[in-house]
């Protein structure tokens, strides 16, 4: 007979999950593998609040396996480190993102890639090595191979650095490979939320002009004043999108909803790149004859690899690059779940997991 | 008052023209300018009939001006050359393909990508900057800026050339561009038309597997057999096409239909790239999850620059690539062109100019 979530490992471990496509979130007991030879137990102290959580948990996507422990934006302690475990030590500030297995043999983990590995395992509702279900950062604690473990640069303060772990290198791998890193190139940004406000912070590091693309009229202030775009462009406004057509060498677009991708091809200058990391539910429309004319791409970027996602965290450790962020507690998730549904947050929620989750 | 066709240039011209939308050509006086000191003239011996030519005379784009003669793969023999013409001289044998001139100045035309230059001069249908229409190569002389004018190696038949200076030029350049001619690598070519059959001889010759992927089973002997494509997929058959899933390194896209191209993203390893050169009119359904989960992209292409173009023309000469054609006569062209409609052509009409089209 399957064994429950509480009895299937050894180790009792408190959380938040999801039991249907309501996504309404609630206490839940489960379990956790005994900490293996390549593996550290992590006590978890924050975890971010990505839009992917929201996404699973209504099963938006339509492969959530209820009950689904949400959150892959982890920042901890380290607890316990397996005999192998040369990396990391008790006491070492890590942090855990959207993959915790892969296949570590395939030409993508080779190249450090297991982002595209085929057998990747994600960091809640996939299946783990040993078949059981792999549980997230909304959680007291989580045990991980040590290949999957990041260490947290020293001056990166643990909740505004969560978020970096999916959000930040999610923008920051297109960044590096589509060469959105040249000094002086144009960049636009469309849509400021989680993903797009630290783009902008990223592309500002690398010394780019942004343009900030946007449906809402109030975060015309905060993208320039605060996070340091250079201008604004309201999608609205035909007549500011009319003076900005062919003046961008990349978009980076993190806009999760439907929407055409035609005005967004027509700000690219020629062979520009449109860059989409948003999942949007459905099929968006793609003009061709622009993209053909203009010499333009259309290209997708997932995550990152492992090394590449600590170079990332290295990188923002450098720059003094974190999220902006609200923090909550844990049994405020649902609500925050609802307010993120409507863009209502600048820009990541983080939860003070440490602090909140009680049983 | 402006003047007629045939009277705003002193070079008597003749060709055949559509004059509405209903697409139909017939016989049309017309004119040419002088041969300026940078311009070539040339006899016009054959002109490839490109589906653009269908679009354009039928208004399918809404561009369209008339009268329009279309034509851009033209081939003939120099008879003038301008007092500053250095690359060409009389008996020459030159081709024109999409474009007739640019600004020459930005920094695209500085990169040789003319194609790119946001005033770019298309050879038919288009306003040159003396401000007159420009008339393409169904006609009996075309005069042109040596710049946009080049050279066919003798080893190069004519009539089979010249298909290569816009269906050629048009696959030869994105498989330059995205990096898809390195021995070894696997691409699909997608449609089995004008440009489908040049990608697959390109492809080969530049030592790559090729697959050949079409709606139609008829297809797949000659695609094997005669062009030399590696394997062919039936992209409605899902079982052939689940067995291929990231297999290709890249794409190129001929269909200019309205067609899924979810499959397509799934044929691709990956950072696979998918390239469309066919232009569909309305715009196609773009699933985002493949194209992230796999870090493949998707980019358009259209025609290459000159320089490009020259080069292309030299890769085909050495390799011995021509187009597959059907030779016809002028008069034949309203039937070709309802054929072409139906894709029943293997796989270019060119038209024999030379000798078929008279003025009356």
């Amino acid at each position: 007979m399957a064994k429950t979530p509480v009895d299937e490992h050894p180790q009792k471990v408190y959380g938040w999950a999801a039991t249907d496509s309501s996504g309404i979130l609630s206490p839940f007991h489960f379990s956790r593998r005994d900490n293996g030879d390549e593996d550290v137990t992590i006590k978890i102290l924050y975890c971010g609040v990505c839009h992917s959580d929201l996404h699973t948990a209504k099963n938006e996507w339509g492969f959530t396996f209820y009950p689904v422990v949400p959150g892959h934006e982890i920042v901890g302690v380290v607890t316990k480190t397996g005999k192998n475990v040369t990396k990391f030590k008790d006491g070492d500030r890590v942090g855990v993102g959207v993959i915790v297995g892969s296949c570590k043999s395939c030409e993508c983990c080779q190249q450090d890639l297991e982002n595209y590995c085929p057998k990747f395992v994600f960091t809640y509702n996939s299946l783990y090595h040993d078949g059981t279900k792999t549980y997230g950062g909304y959680s007291d604690m989580i045990v991980v191979d040590q290949h999957y473990v990041l260490r947290f640069p020293d001056n990166l303060p643990s909740d505004s650095g969560a978020p970096l772990l999916c959000a930040g290198i999610t923008v920051y791998s297109p960044m590096k490979y589509y060469g959105i890193t040249e000094p002086g190139k144009h960049l636009g940004v469309a849509g400021l939320g989680g993903l797009g406000h630290v783009a902008v912070k990223l592309a500002k590091a690398f010394g780019l002009k942004v343009t900030v693309i946007s449906t809402s009229p109030n975060k015309e202030t905060e993208a320039i004043d605060r996070l340091g775009a250079d201008s604004f462009l309201l999608s609205t406004d035909a007549a500011k999108i009319k003076a900005a057509l062919g003046t961008m060498d990349y978009i980076i677009d993190t806009v999760s909803g439907i929407h055409p991708l035609g005005p967004l091809l027509g700000l690219l200058k020629v062979n520009g790149k449109l860059i989409t990391v948003g999942l949007p539910g459905k099929p968006l429309e793609l003009p061709i004859l622009p993209l053909a004319l203009g010499r333009k791409l259309v290209g997708g970027s997932d995550i990152g690899g492992m090394k590449e996602t600590q170079e990332m965290l290295d990188f923002c450790g450098k720059h003094n690059i974190t999220a902006d962020i609200e923090l909550i507690k844990m049994d405020y998730i649902n609500t925050a779940m609802e307010r993120m549904a409507k863009s209502d947050v600048r820009y990541r929620f983080v939860i003070d997991v440490a602090n909140s989750i009680s049983k | 008052m402006a003047k007629s066709p045939e009277e705003e240039h002193p070079k008597k011209a003749f060709g055949w023209a559509a004059r509405d939308p209903s697409g139909f050509l017939s016989p049309f006086n017309f004119s040419r300018r002088e041969t300026g000191e940078k311009d070539v003239t040339f006899k016009v011996l054959y002109c490839g009939i490109c589906h653009s030519d269908l679009h354009m005379v039928k208004n399918e784009w809404g561009v369209s001006t008339y009268p329009l003669v279309p034509g851009h793969e033209i081939v003939g023999v120099v008879t003038e050359v301008g007092s500053k013409v250095q690359k060409f001289k009389v008996g020459d044998k030159v081709g024109v393909g999409c474009l007739v001139g640019a600004c020459d100045s930005c920094d695209h035309c500085a990169k040789n990508n003319e194609h790119l230059c946001p005033q770019m001069i298309l050879t038919y249908g288009a306003k040159y900057h003396d401000g007159t229409d420009t008339y393409g190569g169904y006609s009996d002389v075309m005069v042109a800026n040596e710049h946009y004018v080049v050279r066919i190696p003798d080893n190069l038949p004519l009539d089979a050339s010249a298909p290569l200076l816009c269906a050629g030029i048009t696959v030869y350049s994105p498989l330059r561009y995205h990096g898809l001619d390195k021995p070894g690598l696997h691409v699909g070519v997608v449609g089995l038309g004008g440009l489908g059959h040049v990608a697959v001889k390109f492809a080969k010759s530049m030592g790559l597997k090729v697959t050949v992927i079409s709606t139609s089973i008829n297809k797949k002997k000659e695609a094997l057999e005669k062009l030399g494509a590696d394997s062919f997929l039936i992209s409605r058959d899902q079982n052939q096409m689940q067995a291929a899933m990231g297999t290709l390194d890249g794409i190129i896209d001929t269909v200019s239909a309205v067609h899924p191209i979810l499959p397509l993203i799934g044929l691709l390893k990956s950072e696979g790239k998918l390239i469309m050169v066919g232009a569909p009119e309305k715009p196609l359904e773009l699933p985002i999850f493949p194209l992230i989960m796999g870090r493949k992209m998707i980019a358009g292409s259209n025609i290459g620059g000159l320089k490009e173009t020259q080069e292309m023309i030299d890769f085909a000469a050495k390799n011995n690539i021509t187009a597959d054609i059907e030779v016809i006569p002028i008069d034949y062209v309203n039937t070709a062109m309802e054929r072409l409609v139906k894709a029943d052509v293997k796989y270019r009409f060119v038209i024999d100019i030379g000798n078929t089209l008279k003025s009356g």
